[in-house]
């Protein structure tokens, strides 16, 4: 599926279709998850309406390491294959990835406060989602500052695979460190451990969450082809311009050298 | 949602659960709206410079 996709002509033709859909069903499942969150899910016997926090905390989590793993693949294939759109894909995903992040973190903080008590500690769950939304930001940073793009995209490419070894770190934080935030409780070896009522809310979150990820990254990859298609009908349009006339010898050498 | 004054005080937790949703729907409703503008600019660009590029044949 993903070879066949390879083709950009054909990913842009498939897309065109794709969007409208994608886009429906995202804002239908979002409304439906938004309505069972805050309306028809039972707050908490402990953590009371607190608990609606959840519903879009986790599903953000969630997006915030699956959208870095999309990244890092990507980048591989881009790499090792030279993929055509494996790059483009790379360079789109990044920035849905850290909105996701800096969500799960914003979220995160207004729960712990009335919780935990504090808006923030330096707990290894907290600071290792931290240094993943560092490393989108650095991945951002750095396909964007080169000329030639690229060379932004491999230079960002190794630092998406670099990254990588943060994935499992902050996965299994819970479990080598004596951390503030609680252990896994949906994904985990013998299945959820939250009540259904709760359980159905945030896996529909978390199916829109995915329907809006797709949604961003197919516009994203779109934009990124249009924009790259008009530079090349731009350099093309400059190169067969009637030539201006050169300037003097002199003044051009004065010029390069300043 | 029988009570619209209970159901907006979240059980005294509004403070934190409605900025938490209110964040969220403006990080991720903002990103699209910008994809969104980015993605019908660059098609109007491109569409601009197709028929630049046809008047010049």
């Amino acid at each position: 599926m993903i070879n066949w996709l390879a083709n950009p002509a054909r990913f842009i033709r498939v897309s065109e279709k794709a969007v409208p859909w994608c886009g429906w069903t995202a804002a239908a499942v979002l409304a439906l998850g938004l309505f069972w969150s805050l309306v028809l899910a039972p707050p908490d016997y402990q953590q009371g309406d607190t608990v609606r926090i959840m519903y879009v905390h986790v599903p953000a989590a969630w997006m915030a390491l699956s959208v870095y793993l999309f990244v890092a693949v990507a980048s591989a294939v881009a790499l090792v294959w030279r993929h055509p759109l494996a790059e483009v894909a790379a360079r789109s995903a990044a920035p849905v990835g850290a909105a996701f992040t800096f969500v799960c973190l914003a979220t995160g903080s207004l729960w712990g406060r009335p919780m935990w008590g504090a808006w923030w500690v330096w707990d290894a769950r907290l600071t290792s989602v931290l240094v993943l939304f560092f490393l989108y930001l650095g991945y951002i940073a750095l396909v964007n500052a080169f000329d030639d793009p690229s060379r932004g995209g491999r230079a960002g490419a190794v630092l998406a695979l670099v990254g990588v070894v943060n994935l499992p770190i902050i996965k299994f934080s819970v479990d080598w460190w004596n951390t503030l935030h609680q252990p896994a409780s949906v994904m985990r070896i013998g299945g959820p451990r939250i009540a259904v009522s709760m359980l159905v809310p945030l896996v529909i979150m978390a199916a829109g969450f995915m329907l809006l990820f797709a949604l961003l990254l197919m516009v994203r990859m779109r934009t990124a082809l249009n924009e790259r298609k008009a530079m090349a009908l731009r350099l093309n349009a400059g190169a067969v311009a009637p030539r201006q006339p050169e300037p003097e010898p002199a003044v051009a050498a004065h010029t390069a050298i300043s | 949602m029988s009570d619209p004054g209970a159901f907006l005080a979240m059980g005294g937790y509004a403070g934190f659960v409605w900025p938490a949703y209110g964040i969220a729907f403006a990080a991720l409703g903002g990103l699209a709206a910008y994809s969104w503008r980015r993605y019908r600019a660059s098609v109007l660009e491109l569409e601009r410079l197709q028929q630049q590029r046809g008047r010049r044949r």
